[in-house]
């Protein structure tokens, strides 16, 4: 069975089965097609599994399920690809109701749950949100508006002028460091700060919780 | 081929319909052929600016319904007979167009003209995609202040996502005056947060809105407005000449200059 279909709260949730993406994409198709009046003004959550779908066919595939009038609400999947790829065109990648289980391939690493992180070579522009359990890196800037949230560290080789949220599950052990420090809010567990309006010179900056504050002091004088 | 120019901000009021009928008036002043569609349906400007509203007889969505030939909705301009325009329908709204209907509508324009430009609507939205769906080229369109910069900034980031990037740059309304006084945001600042290629800064200029209101716009006068000469200088730019940015702050009015030849001379 490649198309399965089933009434959630946020609309119809499609689950797809195994098969290369051309073929459970057509299969998709059809399947809508067959059925236009019952997909009529539909909100669709798309749950891929493990396909790795990239922006050109993730757009393709919007645009044409809007000229059938089906709105695409939320696309699920494992991969990390996919994920980023909604997240970056504005598509949900979550839905109320928990999704079904399926088999996640785990990763042949002998890194302990702690030390795992995700990189990201690009800036973030406004609109943009990057959640993740571990350590989150980025090479480039965090513009206003863009938010990170990370389990664990938040580490930008950039301008950070976003919203950030280190140790997100409540460990108040996490630090942010960045290049650049002038996040529009800084939250480290449960502690909220705003920064205040820089003057002078920019120099890297790490920010960590002291006696219940967060504190930012600069990289290149603190104690070692 | 036609290269395909869309002209988009995410924020509305920024300028882009002045801006797309400028570059449309100073391509074609160059010898191009350049066909403009209006894309904000249900709220359409483009033929106001361009004064050619009351020689709309059939418009976008008549076309891509099958109401008429593409033929019949394109007005040629009088004063520049290189110049069409595609109206929008005022009397529907987004979703009568969907992005691929704009992909065929441009794939069928596209053998005879050199330019198209696309006008897109504020916001994200469907007229947003329908407005990019085609575009070769996106200009961005931003005004000195954050809360434009802000959504300038989210859509150059959807931009990349429909990878249809790298976006350029068109700084509107700039007020030397007050960036000097360090009251306004200046290029510098704008640069450094969108990072992405500027490709004009257009000032602050009253002619703009008197040009506006005649259906005029302001690049058909050449360069006897600044804002004109700036649209006229971004219009080089895209057809790959070097054009060095205006020098903003040399500009002194009358009184200044004479106010200053005064002082010279008592001193």
């Amino acid at each position: 069975m490649l198309v399965q279909i089933k009434g959630v709260k946020d609309g119809l949730l499609v689950t797809l089965g195994e098969g290369s993406w051309p073929d459970l994409r057509a299969a998709l198709f059809q399947h809508i097609a067959e059925r236009e009046a019952f997909f009529k003004g539909a909100k669709l959550t798309l749950d891929v599994g493990n396909q790795i779908i990239h922006a050109a066919d993730m757009g393709s595939l919007r645009d044409q399920l809007s000229e059938m009038g089906v709105s695409l609400w939320a696309v699920l999947s494992n991969s990390p690809t996919t994920e980023q790829t909604a997240q970056m065109m504005g598509i949900g990648t979550r839905i109320s109701t928990p999704r079904p289980e399926r088999a996640i391939r785990t990763l042949d690493t002998n890194l302990t749950s702690g030390e795992s992180a995700i990189l990201v070579q690009r800036t973030l522009r406004s609109g943009f949100k990057i959640s993740y359990q571990g350590h989150v890196i980025v090479m480039g800037d965090v513009n206003p508006g863009a938010e990170i949230i990370a389990g664990g560290n938040v580490m930008v080789w950039g301008r950070l002028r976003g919203v950030v949220h280190a140790g997100a599950e409540g460990n108040e052990k996490a630090v942010v460091c960045a290049l650049d420090m002038e996040p529009t809010q800084l939250r480290i567990g449960s502690l909220i700060a705003v920064t205040p309006k820089k003057t002078g010179k920019h120099q890297p900056e790490i920010a960590s919780v002291q006696n219940g504050q967060v504190v930012a002091e600069s990289w290149n004088t603190r104690e070692r | 081929m036609a290269t395909v120019l869309t002209v988009t901000s995410g924020k509305g009021g920024v300028g882009k319909t002045t801006t797309s009928a400028n570059l449309a008036v100073a391509l074609a002043l160059g010898g191009q052929k350049v066909v403009c569609i209006d894309g904000d349906i249900g709220l359409r400007n483009l033929d106001v600016v361009l004064g050619l509203e009351n020689r709309i007889v059939y418009d976008l969505v008549d076309v891509v319904e099958g109401r008429c030939r593409l033929r019949q909705a394109m007005i040629r301009d009088k004063r520049l007979p290189e110049l069409f325009l595609i109206p929008a329908a005022q009397t529907r709204d987004k979703s009568a167009v969907s992005p691929s209907d704009m992909v065929r509508l441009c794939d069928e324009l596209r053998p005879e003209f050199d330019w198209i430009i696309i006008d897109s609507p504020a916001g994200i939205e469907r007229g947003f995609r329908n407005a990019i769906a085609p575009a070769d080229i996106c200009l961005v369109v931003t005004n000195p202040e954050v809360s434009s910069v802000r959504d300038a900034d989210r859509i150059i980031g959807l931009i990349e996502a429909e990878e249809k990037g790298p976006a350029r740059l068109i700084i509107n309304r700039l007020n030397p005056g007050l960036v000097k006084r360090g009251d306004m945001l200046t290029a510098e600042d704008i640069l450094e947060l969108l990072a992405i290629e500027l490709i004009g800064i257009v000032p602050e200029d009253e002619n703009v809105v008197i040009s506006t209101n005649r259906g005029q716009p302001v690049a058909l006068d050449g360069n006897k407005s600044r804002a004109g000469q700036a649209f006229q200088n971004i219009g080089r730019r895209l057809r790959g000449e070097k054009v060095p940015f205006l020098n903003l702050e040399e500009k002194q009015d009358f009184f200044s200059r004479l106010f200053r030849l005064n002082r010279s001379g008592g001193a």
